[in-house]
């Protein structure tokens, strides 16, 4: 347990070090630089986008099922982790039930192609 | 040992905060962010009990993908969150009743372990001591021979919510020009020139 945990330690450093970086780049901005704040310096140059905008517009359904998809393709590669671990120990039974799993999935995957739902136009 | 102690108290202290910020924060967007940082925590905490998998797939599956969709769900709905806020007084004891369902849950699962610490040992597969078989691979040897059924049905269910997707979401639009490759390569030069003999003076 201990053993485990040990190999997880530079992961914590390296959390400690990003989270002081991001931080002491916050203050350091902070306190340091020159801050003349005017209302014409965040307006649009004659023509343009408003550079601060309300972010929540309306946008195509087909981000959505790209999403979907990847979610879908992300949980099948899940189960790849723990059966490429164990693979010797479940021998060729584990084997041709991954690969039907897979399989299955592929079916899925080529009806989307065939579908069209993987162009984007 | 310290450090562990520290890590816990860290990543619990900010898994609640961040669990009270997403249901206290008024920009739904900023809500999601909330949700995505416990669950990093989450992850943190996994990984202090030596369950590396779940950590791992608590961070490709909702920190990568769930949270992604939640995001695009309150980006999409085009519904104004203030008037949205106004019936949270009538939706409190519903709410109210489903956190006490899950908190009486929790105290069964707890209240066994503590009644019964050997619980564990006589379940259908016994959790293997952490030092000598890895997590992700107790659960490997598991799934894909003992519950090869539920393994498969699991593969049904991504199916059909593959193709389910797919039949709401897909449309198709008129009037788009597609790049056909096999068309281009295909074409010969008889097909797409053609030699007109102009008589001089008369023009086509």
């Amino acid at each position: 347990m201990d053993e485990l945990l040990r190999e997880y330690l530079p992961v914590l450093i390296f959390l400690a070090i990003a989270i002081g970086i991001s931080v002491a780049m916050l203050l350091a901005s902070g306190i340091l630089a020159t801050q003349k704040p005017d209302s014409e310096k965040l307006s649009a140059y004659e023509c343009g986008f408003e550079a601060f905008d309300d972010a929540r517009s309306r946008f195509d359904v087909r981000f959505y099922l790209v999403a979907i998809l990847f979610i879908i393709f992300d949980l099948e590669v899940a189960f790849l982790f723990p059966w490429a671990i164990s693979l010797g120990k479940i021998g060729l039974f584990g084997f041709w039930s991954m690969v039907i799993f897979l399989g299955i999935l592929t079916i899925g995957f080529v009806y989307e192609w065939r579908k069209g739902a993987l162009e984007w136009e | 040992m310290i450090i562990q102690a520290l890590a816990f108290y860290l990543f619990a202290f900010v898994a609640v905060a961040a669990g009270v910020l997403v249901i206290a924060s008024r920009n739904p967007v900023h809500s999601v962010l909330f949700l995505i940082l416990a669950f990093f925590n989450g992850a943190g905490l996994f990984v202090l009990l030596g369950a590396e998998f779940l950590a791992m797939i608590l961070v490709i599956v909702y920190v990568g993908a769930v949270a992604v969709l939640f995001l695009f769900v309150v980006m999409m709905l085009d519904i104004n969150f203030v008037e949205l806020r106004s019936g949270f007084l009538q939706y409190l004891p519903i709410g109210g009743l489903v956190g006490f369902i899950l908190l009486a849950e929790l105290l069964v699962v707890v209240g066994g372990w503590v009644i019964v610490p050997e619980a564990t040992s006589v379940a259908a597969a016994p959790i293997p001591p952490i030092d000598q078989v890895t997590n992700t691979e107790a659960i490997g040897r598991l799934i894909y021979t003992k519950y090869i059924y539920l393994f498969q049905a699991s593969g049904l269910v991504l199916l059909v919510a593959m193709i389910g997707a797919i039949v709401l979401t897909l449309r198709s639009r008129a009037g788009v020009r597609r790049q056909k490759i096999s068309d281009q390569v295909a074409r010969r030069p008889g097909e797409a020139i053609e030699v007109v003999k102009v008589t001089t003076g008369s023009g086509i």
